[in-house]
């Protein structure tokens, strides 16, 4: 037994919908199994923890080559969903609802319930300083549980020791 | 497969520790295993939670997610975290002699 707890942070800088979720379920892993779990998010990824962005996450079917017709019921093989075609107006909507439906089968939770769940666990939250200074976004923007503003160099400070994963 | 002895009685173990036939399991073996995992006694709402965990991995053949659980049982993440600090997923399934949970979330 290390008297020292296991500890991991992920960098959340990505705002869409997809790209949520890995450092939700790792951070879940990682909590149920007693390890410290910290999330700094900063750029896009403020969308994560933004009161008025949070449930409004979406996932966009253009420039994405692993995205196929076959995902929308359509029996085609590798074939990819046109980028001409997921350019269409509603697309970018079609395309969330699905994921979104996709996982409520599953029984996964939203991002905001999932979130909130981490925080309960004992995650802690933090915004970057930089991307909130660029955004014109102020703490009570975000949504409780986020701990606090912090620079760069705090996180460096505040992760000492701890396995940092880059989303 | 290892056995080793709990609160008496012989059962067999896998590598990490976990009971891996359920029906071997007693409430005794639990109380052992709870102080193990630094629990000293095992309260009213530990017990809700195991037996929760019991009957759901019964029912559905695999030891139920921490979300399976609170949705379950109606306690709240908070009160699971505080119940079995530091790693309830593990703790959990280890106490009620369950495998380790299958699932994400």
């Amino acid at each position: 037994m290390t008297t020292e707890n296991r500890k991991v942070a992920f960098i959340c800088s990505k705002g869409a919908l997809d790209m949520a979720y890995p450092a939700l379920v790792m951070g879940w892993a990682a909590l149920g199994n007693g390890i410290d779990v910290t999330l700094f998010f900063t750029f896009w990824g403020m969308d994560l923890i933004t009161k008025t962005r949070q449930d409004h996450l979406e996932i966009a079917p253009v420039g994405n080559p692993s995205m196929k017709l076959s995902m929308m019921g359509i029996k085609a093989g590798n074939l990819g969903i046109p980028n001409m075609l997921g350019g269409l107006p509603g697309m970018t909507a079609f395309a969330t609802a699905l994921m979104k439906d996709k996982m409520k089968k599953l029984e996964v939770p939203p991002v905001g319930e999932y979130l909130q769940m981490l925080v309960d666990g004992g995650a802690k939250l933090y915004a970057c300083k930089m991307s909130v200074d660029m955004m014109g976004l102020k703490k009570e923007d975000f949504v409780d549980g986020v701990q606090d503003i912090v620079t760069a160099s705090d996180f460096m400070d505040m992760t000492d020791g701890a396995q940092i994963i880059f989303i | 497969m290892a056995t080793r002895t709990i609160a008496g009685k012989t059962v067999t173990v896998n590598d990490e520790g976990f009971m891996t036939n359920p029906a071997e399991w007693t409430q005794e073996i639990a109380t052992e295993l709870a102080k193990e995992e630094g629990i000293p006694a095992l309260s009213e709402q530990h017990w809700k939670i195991i037996t929760f965990s019991r009957q759901d991995a019964g029912a559905a053949g695999k030891s139920p997610t921490l979300r399976r659980i609170t949705t379950g049982t109606g306690l709240s993440t908070k009160d699971l975290f505080s119940l079995f600090p530091k790693g309830p997923a593990k703790k959990v399934a280890r106490i009620a002699g369950l495998g380790k949970p299958e699932g994400c979330v």
